[in-house]
């Protein structure tokens, strides 16, 4: 009996044995043939960055632009949004390489259309995907420029940086998730959603809407619409704002966050996002601080 | 006046809908459950009933509580589940068992994927050969039929028409000796045999079946498919050596292969979607159990031949598309 | 009776309005014509604010091939060219027309005798097609002259006919074949002089007997020219369905009907081209059946382009106060409005008003692979796998299975028992492939 259980374990050591000795070979065989000689340099980039994949940077992944750099011997042009300086200098170090600055951006709605502003004149029942909502018909609320209200932009964010505001109709930016890494913008089939300067502490100054419309055609949609009528810029000593096609622009780069356009703003069109409170005009800024 | 409603077109749909094709089903399924309540009375109602009931209260529980999403029990896919759980059960299976199988069916066969329409087997085909596995004795006692019988212990029981048969040939008798041993024809075609609850009736099952064919529940090439290649390989070993393999009329009415044919098999949710696809695999269900009929250890190979077919729709799907428009140029 | 073979379906017709005779709808006071009536590209007008036109001069030119000349539906004063709301809520451009009085432009033969001889030549009726505005009238509304110049290489064979009227509902065509069926025919013989074919198909679907009847009476008297009894199946009235079931020859994916020896034209643009080339009236109005379970007075109209629905709508009995929803066009493929002002244009087949029970989609269920969607799509596509890729933004693998083959019939979403919006999905798929392919090139 001790025999054949003996002679059994013999047998099967040996030939399970002998196969993966056989295996173990073929592999190494194929491994050496095979051999993708990869610069070492490229690992220890891709361990420096965040690892989410965004593609934020214009490129297919984190890995990607970890090539990307290795392979150009330069960081002209490259950037990791979602990592911001910090990375790329870190990157910079360790290939010896010169980092350029990285200003710290940040989505932004630009769109106040809420349920309250822009009441919803016929009532949409289809796909809950903007692509189609746009191509279907102007909204609901009839601005052919307003936001939809169906969340593409909340299902393009990987960061959890968004979600829509059932009171609102509109989606919310959560800034210090938000890695600007573009998803949101490339989603929304208006252009509604835009990145901005982070801005000192976080202060910003932006047009709430991107309606051309003539002023009282996108007034009669929304209560909050810009109407192009130009006393912004007139109110702005630095040439931030101008005005194309009945809507202002704020340039956040000379924009110098002063505030005065805010208060002459006849349809509070303009926002202010984390300034301390202004005792004239209150309720201005309790409305930015909602957004 | 209202506010006005903005959609896509069309403007205008079926009034079929997902709950009237499972109620259907169970309505198709009326008629060889009254054969089995028949045959093997109170115990075939009190597992067709254990099984539906834990079936929805499963459902009930994980929906609630476990993924926190919307209730849907009522829409008629867990009383098909239990129901057809318990028609692949022995009469005589403990009601503690059903409740497993029931659980295992529903839990690892359908929410695990994420519940109706996302589940690649058949869940009570799931359920079925879980409890196969587990308790081999207790799936294999099938207790003989007896007309209006309220017995729910001490029945007679004895093996089905298929194992007597892979029995007697694997012993050297030859088929047209173990014949006179198992049901007539007629019987076999009524149901009168020892098999699980539902599928011993051919008759009552091919009725349903033209119920769902004649609502469009169900379209015929996979069990044309499967009971076809099934008719075709059991006809060639057949015509090849009469003694040792038994004619096609005999694997057809026998086992579960109407019920896997026209129920098992032509669920939507693990069917293929075209036609060509459906007809690959209906033949690859007949093949499949018609190989572990004749060749494996089991007298039965319904069920696994449906879930190993299962396993390959997503494949069928991508391989076989339907006829597309313009895709051959006519004059004509 | 004859179909075509791969999917399709048979939503209830109701047909309401089949036996109301064409009634001719007043002139409203302003009318608004659009200048992208046809598909391609808009026309460019030709006069501006303050200007007198008369019923019938050219406004608006479509200097690009595939473009249409508009003409003044009405005589009056020009309000404005400006940006109006059209169907979709957009703002396109339009000419507004203050309507005083109804002076036509002279030369146009207002007279309803039969001219039934024909003098000029091809090239000439195409021309006079191109001048007069002419447009295919199912509602795809693709410039009439372009389809009666036949590519070179290629020969035509077979006029086709659309008197299929697909769509539930609408009964447009039905009333203009019974009451103008003279009339039309007369267009087709010169469709097909323009044409050079010989032989002439009208395809009509069963449930129109008496316009069967009718029109096959009447060709007795034209050689050539036949009537085909088709069986009521949507998607019919789609040309490539419509080629299939009449001749039994199959378009190649993305190819024209021409591909096959085909020309397919509406029974309404025939009509519009009779009218054109023998009686020199550009397309300044059409036949809208105004139908709804709830309308007092369901009705085929004969409008004048331009009208507001609402002028429609109120002639047909008023607004019901139910209404959930107001669709221009059939309820297959037509599309749902959200402002009442909007226009008839050159493509309005119908106005549906429907209920607000009857106006809501069913809600979305999870699919259960029941693969219905695939058994009654005419194209032989997998919509239920389209709308998935097209979904997750997978448009590659939408190309290779043959997204831009969709003809948007709604077909899948009409039989989907889950009720999901499958089209809507596989519109989006669409048009990001089409975008995709034209960067490409």
């Amino acid at each position: 009996m001790n025999g054949i259980i003996n002679e059994i374990t013999l047998i099967s050591v040996v030939s399970l044995g002998a196969v993966g000795s056989f295996a173990a070979i073929i592999l190494y065989m194929v491994a050496q043939k095979f051999k993708v000689v990869e610069d070492p340099r490229i690992d220890l980039v891709a361990e420096k960055l965040p690892g989410a994949n965004c593609g934020g940077c214009g490129l297919a992944g984190c890995r990607a632009l970890a090539e990307a750099i290795v392979k150009a011997e330069s960081l002209e042009g490259m950037t990791c949004p979602p990592g911001g300086s910090d990375v790329m200098k870190d990157i910079a170090s360790l290939l010896g390489l010169e980092a350029g600055d990285q200003v710290p951006m940040v989505a932004v709605l630009r769109c106040s259309g809420s349920k309250h502003n822009a009441p919803p004149k016929v009532t949409y029942d289809g796909a809950m995907t903007c692509a189609f909502a746009h191509s279907l018909f102007s909204g609901e609320a009839g601005c052919p420029y307003g936001c939809l209200g169906c969340g593409d932009c909340v299902v393009a964010c990987a960061f959890d940086a968004m979600y829509m505001d059932a009171e609102t109709g509109l989606p919310v930016i959560i800034d210090d998730k938000c890695v600007a890494c573009g998803a949101c913008v490339k989603a929304c089939p208006r252009s509604i959603i835009e990145m901005r300067k982070k801005g000192k502490k976080d202060r910003r100054i932006f047009v709430s809407c991107i309606n051309k419309e003539k002023g009282g055609v996108a007034k009669k949609n929304c209560a909050v619409a810009c109407i192009g009528c130009g006393r912004c810029v007139k109110e702005c000593k630095f040439d931030a704002i101008t005005l194309d096609s009945n809507l202002a622009y704020i340039d956040y780069n000379k924009c110098t966050l002063c505030r005065k356009c805010v208060p002459v703003c006849p349809t509070n069109a303009i926002h202010e996002l984390n300034f301390p409170p202004r005792k004239q005009r209150p309720e201005v800024t309790e409305q930015a601080e909602a957004k | 006046m209202n506010k006005l409603i903005i959609s896509g077109s069309p403007h205008v749909q079926t009034d079929e809908s997902v709950k009237k094709i499972m109620y259907g089903v169970v309505l198709s399924l009326v008629p060889a459950m009254l054969v089995s309540f028949y045959f093997f009375g109170l115990a075939a109602i009190l597992i067709t009933l254990t099984a539906v009931v834990s079936c929805m209260a499963f459902e009930f529980v994980i929906q609630k509580y476990l993924i926190k999403g919307p209730l849907t029990i009522l829409d008629g896919s867990a009383i098909i589940t239990g129901i057809l759980l318990a028609f692949n059960v022995p009469s005589s299976l403990p009601l503690w068992m059903v409740v497993i199988g029931s659980a295992v069916a529903i839990g690892m066969g359908k929410m695990t994927f994420g519940g109706l329409g996302k589940n690649p087997f058949n869940p009570a085909l799931v359920g079925r050969v879980f409890l196969m596995i587990s308790f081999p004795v207790e799936m294999t006692n099938w207790p003989k039929p007896i007309a209006f019988s309220t017995q729910l212990t001490d029945v007679v029981t004895g093996p089905t028409p298929l194992a007597v048969m892979k029995e007697g040939v694997s012993q050297g008798e030859h088929v047209a000796d173990i014949l006179p041993e198992v049901p007539g024809y007629v019987n076999l075609l009524l149901g009168n045999m020892g098999g699980s609850i539902g599928e011993i009736s051919a008759l009552a099952i091919i009725l349903g079946g033209l119920y769902m064919l004649v609502r469009k529940i169900i379209t015929w090439q996979i069990p044309a498919a499967y009971l076809g290649s099934v008719v075709v390989f059991s006809g060639v070993f057949w015509l090849i050596d009469p003694t040792q393999y038994v004619d096609p009329l005999f694997h057809l009415i026998t086992g579960g292969l109407m019920l896997g044919a026209i129920y098992m098999a032509t669920d939507m949710v693990t069917s293929p979607m075209s036609h060509r696809g459906q007809l690959v695999f209906g033949i690859g269900c007949g093949v499949l159990t018609m190989v572990i009929r004749l060749f494996g250890a089991y007298p039965e190979g319904v069920s696994f031949a449906i879930l190993i077919m299962n396993a390959f729709v997503p494949l069928i799907n991508k391989g076989f598309k339907p006829k597309r428009f313009g895709e051959e140029v006519k004059h004509g | 009776m004859k179909t075509f073979r791969i999917g399709g379906v048979h939503p209830p017709e109701n047909k309401i309005a089949a036996h109301k005779p064409i009634e001719v709808l007043p002139v409203p006071a302003t009318v608004t014509i659009p200048l992208s009536q046809h598909l391609g590209v808009p026309a460019v007008p030709v006069l501006g604010k303050g200007d007198q036109v008369k019923t019938g001069q050219l406004i608006a030119r479509g200097e690009a091939f595939i473009s249409a000349n508009i003409h003044s539906s009405v005589s009056g004063k020009v309000l404005k060219v400006d940006d109006m709301i059209d169907s979709s809520g957009y703002r396109k451009k339009s000419i507004v027309i203050q309507v005083e009085g109804d002076e036509w432009v002279e030369g146009i033969d207002r007279d309803s005798t039969l001219v039934k001889e024909c003098q000029l030549n091809a090239s000439e009726i195409v021309k006079k097609v191109h001048d007069l505005g002419i447009v295919g009238m199912g509602g795809a509304t693709f410039p009439s002259h372009v389809k009666l110049m036949v590519p070179k290489g290629k020969k035509a064979e077979v006029l086709i006919i659309n008197g299929v009227e697909c769509e539930p509902y609408l009964t447009a065509d039905h009333r203009l074949m019974l009451e103008k069926g003279e009339e039309i025919l007369a267009g087709i013989a010169i469709q097909m002089k323009a044409l050079h074919v010989e032989r002439a198909i009208i395809g009509i679907e069963h449930n129109k007997p008496d316009a069967i009847k009718h029109m096959s009476e009447l060709c007795s008297h034209y050689a050539g020219i036949t009537v085909v009894d088709l069986e009521v199946k949507y998607p019919q009235g789609a040309e490539k369905q419509l080629i299939k079931a009449a001749i039994n020859r199959e378009v190649p994916s993305g190819k024209l009907p021409i591909e096959v020896g085909c020309v397919v034209h509406n029974v309404g643009t025939s009509f519009a081209v009779y009218e054109a080339v023998q009686k020199n009236k550009p397309l300044i109005e059409r036949v809208v059946t105004v139908v709804g379970r709830s309308l007092k007075n369901p009705s085929n109209f004969l409008v004048r382009i331009g009208t507001p629905v609402d002028a429609l709508v109120e002639a047909a009995g008023g607004m019901p106060d139910d209404t959930g929803k107001v669709i221009s066009g059939g309820p297959m493929m037509g599309k749902a409005l959200n402002d009442l002002g909007v226009p008839v244009t050159k493509g309005t087949s119908g106005i549906l008003v429907f209920d607000k029970d009857e106006s809501f989609r069913k809600p979305v269920l999870p699919c259960i692979r029941c693969s219905r969607c695939l058994n009654v799509c005419p194209m032989g596509l997998e919509p239920y796998l389209l709308a998935v890729l097209a979904e997750k933004d997978r448009i590659e693998e939408c190309e290779l299975e043959r997204i831009m083959d969709c003809m948007e019939c709604g077909s899948c979403l009409y039989v989907c028992p889950s009720g999901r919006p499958l089209l809507d999905h596989i519109r989006v798929g669409k048009s990001r492939v089409g975008k995709m392919i034209r960067e490409r090139s």
